[in-house]
């Protein structure tokens, strides 16, 4: 069955950024455009989402050329569920753009490389060909180049000379990966690949080709030993472009491991036992890095590679019940990141520094906002009963029943660690008096007129809506993500849609 | 350059070097060429000629900047890739109509997502070399 609304979100967003070319330089047209443009994609997303929590799989054969020779998108419940992650994510970074990225960022076209950017997003989490996705985060990487230099300032272009390598490195892996796999199959569709993989005699292969895979999402998703590059670039750009990295660019890795660990590779034991294993070095190492670090955006960026060890945590114990804990962890994680960064480019609006040995006093000047704030740091904490809580009991049940201890340790280490350096951010920057300086900072913030200052405030204040959705309903969400758990591990309906026969010899 | 064989030859080279151009792009379904070289032919014809009469005039000659031709080409491709989602068939599928036309061929949907690469790469490498002669020079 073919439908076209599956594609939806993604003609949408290259459409959005055709449009913006043509109003290249005008930067009031290009705000108004790009929101326009987000707020329609928001509402594709809804309708694919709904569609396909309705319909289980809907497939699309980009050219009418059909599987497995075409290009073959499919819609799940779990891209699905990313597009829709995507989509409000997206919709309220270009809503924060429109104040918090400045005029000079904006004539250098900002906003259509942004949609680029999306544009890639929704392609990778639609995609069922493998050298497709391939392309999909070659368009990611190129547009978050550009967004990550755009300015042109000496730290800039210093990160992103890191983050640039690291991900070249890393595509070239996951390109030898793709060329390996298409030599020992002689395909590159996945719901193919998952049917021809199972029958190949030789595990050795499969299993070396599985680990180079991981190599490549691992950089690209920031797992440890590979992570530096990340916390040494993420807090260079503008806040809204960090926010939309540290909420979707690492995730689409770990969307990529999930799909592909669970579609194309079965992970045996050597395999589950390393996942746990680089698990538990992430989750320390991002812990102890956020532990020591006084800026507040670099404090960020090693929690997302600490929280990242959750996501490979859960794919490793491979259980239903730790993938279920592993998707929600991804829904919240998405949301949430998103988040912070945001309320960090207000925080620096405010007080015209990230290092939290200069903030304070935030609370006595801006009490609503300094709660909504704590409403987004403790959700990523995971205080019941906000969204952070759940996943993590999924994943430490699962944990106690696959008998990884050392996970469990690490888990837990860095969910204490988690709390312990919000808790001294939340005591450092909002309530502890701000210390005297020579020259007193200006507040760029409350100099804003009532409209640009909501511009920046309600985008947070959306996000924090939905995470305190996803604690609060978070029955509909563990609902959810039992679905796509259940999904991911009996791939055969997935086959079925995607090649449309009954599987032969299955 | 102030050769005078090279500006009055760049004058009769630069018509048919996109004639030669076009015919690259036309051909290029079945047999080798295709948008991308003929858009590369034809942004070469342009190079050739702001060598010869020096960049301002070659910007004249093409009226608008080059980096327009960006946009306007990656519309004309992703609307023939549009096109058959209105008659109910997949995103990006070959559309042709039944008739050949005379000298080209027949036409269908892949030739317009041709002419669209073909201006976005003429967009491209025009802003890219004009930006750099203009540095350095």
């Amino acid at each position: 069955m073919t439908d076209n609304s599956i594609i939806l979100p993604v003609i949408a967003h290259l459409f959005t950024a055709v449009l913006l070319i043509f109003f290249w330089r005008k930067v009031r047209i290009q705000q108004a455009v790009s929101v326009a443009g987000n707020i329609l994609i928001l509402g594709f997303s809804i309708g694919l989402f709904i569609k396909t929590w309705r319909a289980g799989y809907l497939t699309m054969q980009a050219g009418d050329w059909q599987a497995p020779f075409g290009i073959t998108f499919v819609s799940d419940v779990f891209s699905s569920t990313m597009i829709l992650l995507a989509g409000i994510a997206g919709l309220a970074v270009s809503i924060y753009s429109t104040v918090g990225i400045s005029r000079h960022r904006i004539q250098y076209g900002y906003f259509p490389i942004f949609h680029f950017l999306l544009l890639g997003l929704n392609g990778a989490f639609l995609t069922g060909d493998i050298f497709n996705l391939y392309v999909w985060f070659e368009v990611i990487i190129i547009s978050s180049f550009v967004l990550m230099t755009l300015g042109g300032r000496k730290p800039q272009v210093e990160g992103a000379i890191k983050y640039v390598t690291l991900n070249l490195l890393a595509s070239v892996m996951f390109l030898t990966a793709v060329a390996i796999l298409y030599g020992l199959t002689g395909s590159l569709n996945m719901a193919d690949l998952s049917l021809k993989m199972a029958k190949i005699e030789n595990r050795g292969l499969v299993n070396i080709t599985g680990l180079l895979f991981f190599l490549g999402f691992g950089i690209k998703s920031a797992v440890f030993p590979l992570y530096f590059w990340l916390p040494s670039s993420y807090h260079t750009p503008p806040s809204a472009i960090a926010a939309v990295f540290g909420g979707l660019l690492t995730k689409v890795g770990v969307y990529a491991l999930l799909r592909v660990f669970t579609l194309i590779f079965i992970p045996d034991e050597f395999t589950a036992t390393m996942f746990t294993i680089v698990a538990t070095a992430t989750l320390l190492t991002g812990a102890f890095g956020a532990f020591i670090k006084r800026n507040i955006r670099k404090l960020f960026s090693y929690l997302i590679v600490c929280h990242i060890g959750f996501l490979i945590g859960g794919l490793g114990m491979h259980t239903s019940e730790a993938l279920a804990g592993t998707v929600f962890y991804l829904i919240h994680d998405i949301i949430v990141k998103t988040n912070i960064f945001l309320a960090a480019g207000i925080m620096y609006k405010i007080s015209g520094t990230t290092n939290m040995d200069k903030l304070g006093g935030l609370y006595a000047d801006y009490p609503k906002l300094s709660l909504l704030v704590a409403v987004v740091l403790f959700s990523m904490v995971g205080i019941p009963p906000l969204s952070g809580f759940w996943p993590k009991i999924w994943l430490f049940d699962a944990a106690f029943s696959t008998d990884t201890w050392y996970l469990l340790i690490a888990m837990i280490i860095a969910s204490f660690i988690t709390l312990f350096v919000i808790a001294r951010l939340w005591s450092d920057a909002f309530w502890k008096t701000r210390p005297v300086q020579e020259v007193p900072p200006t507040d760029d913030f409350s100099a804003m007129s009532w409209y640009r200052r909501s511009l920046l405030v309600t985008p947070v204040l959306v996000l924090a809506a939905v995470s305190l959705y996803i604690g609060f309903g978070a029955e509909h969400i563990a609902r959810l993500s039992e679905r796509i758990a259940t999904d991911l591990k009996d791939t055969a309906p997935y086959i079925k849609a995607v090649l449309g026969r009954e599987i032969v010899n299955f | 350059m102030k050769s005078v064989i090279l500006r009055t030859a760049s004058n009769y080279l630069l018509p048919l070097l996109l004639l030669f151009s076009v015919f690259i792009l036309v051909r290029g379904h079945y047999s080798p060429g295709g948008g991308f070289v003929g858009g590369l032919m034809a942004s070469i014809a342009f190079v050739l000629h702001a060598f010869a009469n020096k960049l301002e005039n070659t910007r004249k000659l093409l009226r608008y900047p080059p980096g327009a031709f960006i946009p306007v080409g990656l519309a004309i491709a992703l609307l023939s890739g549009l096109a058959p989602v209105f008659i109910g068939k997949p995103f990006l599928t070959a559309l042709w109509f039944s008739t050949p036309v005379p000298i080209i061929g027949l036409v269908g949907t892949p030739l317009f997502f041709d002419i669209g690469v073909f201006f976005v790469v003429i967009g491209i490498t025009l802003s890219i070399l004009f930006n750099i002669s203009e540095n350095i020079l």
